[in-house]
């Protein structure tokens, strides 16, 4: 427990620190409320608004976590196809890219146009602003296959499925698990950007607010969705902990 | 017999830049033999290992082996690379995972290997909690599950401390005399090569050629006491005069 506090506290000073620092210039009126609400104001909106916001969560992680799902799955075997062959990859990797070029803002308003108003915008907004980061890290990962590896592979004539499966992915692994943790913090922002014009979640909520004047309730639900991103991210670390413990330098104790 | 013999006839073999890397070499391995190669880095040792392991083509001449048809061939290198998500076990079995051979077979033979590599109880650990020295002798172990009737080694032992690298080839040695397979060993090290081998070949810097062919006159039997003996400086000397010689 005490181990816990040492670790968290560096990180909870600044916050505290921040919040108070807020509260107090709000409250002496050196910043007006309206431009930045006083931290117990957002608390307060929160505690207020807590069924609209939760009910908005659910549905934002929901959007979020399919969109994740969608990316890993589709980033993954898009990988996999992509490291097959060299032609393979000049024909496509150009095309794939292109998610992480696409100004997701941009192209929003289009996929309301093709996938309606609600959750299908949202999953695939998600989707295409998460899976660049999957498809490049575990490509990178599948290619920079240890070749002294690959030669004894190929001296007890290991099929190339085999030698994906039991070496290149495992080898694969931990840059896998990075091209993931930063597509999870992704996939909650394109989410609430498929919010914003789908209309629903965590993102509706904010720009409904943002009409209203309502800063604090903007704050609040902004606040919600870091929560969102973070436990996304600790998820994928909870996973990267469990697979690569035994193994990779990333994940031994110090 | 069980081991392979190796036939090198003219050989030739160049970088993909066109810089020669071995030329018109000639080079006759006896079955059960155990042959070190011997030179500086970047003389072509390994590319040669890789052309007797059939993991890379020559561009000129011709490569046999006595008996001809199918055989097992095994590759260790400069460092164990090891898979480190799999268990010492796994790690040893995995040739035989490759081959097809079922779990249980598979298993038994692989915790023999550990045995005899002196790694009995560490089935269970992973790589990543094993010395550098234990981690080559699954390396070996891997290596020698499989029976293999040619074993290539390409500097195993170079990034080990001295005892851990003595002991490793006195055990490779007493392996090698108790299965009878053919061992090609490549090193930088005179001392190991001379120690080691019944026969060394020196390559030289440039143009990968044989620059000296040697049987070592040594007892077959390579103990502690050898290291200190003068027959093992005298053979050292004249591998060292030919490594020098340009």
């Amino acid at each position: 427990m005490t181990r816990l506090l040492r670790s968290a506290l560096p990180a909870l000073l600044p916050l505290l620190v921040i919040t108070l620092f807020t509260e107090f210039a709000v409250r002496s009126q050196w910043v007006p409320s309206y431009l930045v609400p006083a931290p117990s104001s957002v608390f307060s909106a929160m505690f207020e608004s807590r069924q609209e916001l939760m009910q908005a969560m659910a549905k934002t992680s929901t959007g979020a976590l399919t969109g994740f799902a969608l990316s890993m799955l589709f980033g993954i075997g898009i990988a996999i196809f992509l490291s097959s062959s060299q032609i393979i990859r000049r024909a496509f990797y150009p095309y794939a890219v292109f998610f992480q070029t696409v100004p997701i803002i941009a192209i929003a308003p289009l996929l309301v146009i093709w996938f309606g108003y609600g959750m299908r915008t949202v999953i695939a907004s998600a989707f295409i602003v998460s899976i660049f980061p999957v498809i490049a890290n575990t490509l990178t990962g599948i290619l920079s296959t240890d070749p002294a590896l690959i030669d004894m592979f190929r001296l007890y004539g290991a099929s190339s499925s085999a030698t994906l499966f039991k070496l290149r992915f495992p080898a694969a692994l931990p840059q896998i698990l990075t091209g993931l943790r930063v597509a999870a913090g992704l996939a909650v922002i394109g989410a609430i950007v498929g919010e914003f014009i789908g209309g629903e979640g965590l993102g509706s909520i904010v720009d409904v607010a943002r009409t209203q004047q309502r800063t604090d309730k903007v704050f609040a639900a902004v606040l919600l969705a870091s929560v969102l991103g973070l436990a996304l991210f600790g998820l994928i670390n909870l996973i990267s902990y469990f697979t690569l413990r035994r193994w990779h330098a990333s994940e031994q104790s110090s | 017999m069980n081991g392979v013999a190796v036939r090198l006839d003219a050989v030739r073999r160049e970088f993909d830049g066109g810089s020669i890397v071995i030329s018109g070499m000639d080079l006759h391995i006896d079955a059960g033999e155990f042959l070190a190669i011997l030179g500086p880095s970047g003389c072509g040792k390994s590319t040669l290992l890789r052309l007797i392991a059939q993991l890379a083509a020559p561009d000129a001449g011709n490569i046999s082996f006595e008996p001809a048809g199918a055989f097992q061939t095994a590759y260790v290198f400069q460092d164990a690379h090891l898979l480190p998500w799999r268990s010492v076990l796994d790690n040893a079995a995995l040739p035989l995972e490759l081959l097809g051979v079922d779990r249980a077979t598979r298993h038994s033979k692989a915790l023999d290997a550990l045995n005899q590599v002196g790694l009995a109880g560490t089935e269970t650990k992973y790589p990543a909690q094993l010395s550098g020295g234990m981690r080559m002798r699954v390396s070996i172990a891997r290596a020698l599950v499989t029976d293999p009737k040619l074993l290539l080694l390409d500097e195993p032992f170079a990034a080990l401390d001295e005892i851990t690298r003595f002991r490793l080839e006195m055990q490779l040695r007493e392996l090698w005399q108790d299965r009878g397979m053919t061992v090609v060993f490549v090193t930088h090290s005179i001392s190991e090569a001379a120690f080691l081998a019944e026969r060394a070949v020196v390559l030289s810097r440039r143009g990968g050629k044989i620059k000296l062919d040697r049987r070592m006159e040594l007892s077959s039997k390579r103990t502690a006491e050898l290291r200190t003996d003068p027959k093992l400086g005298v053979e050292m000397q004249s591998l060292y005069a030919a490594m020098e010689e340009e």
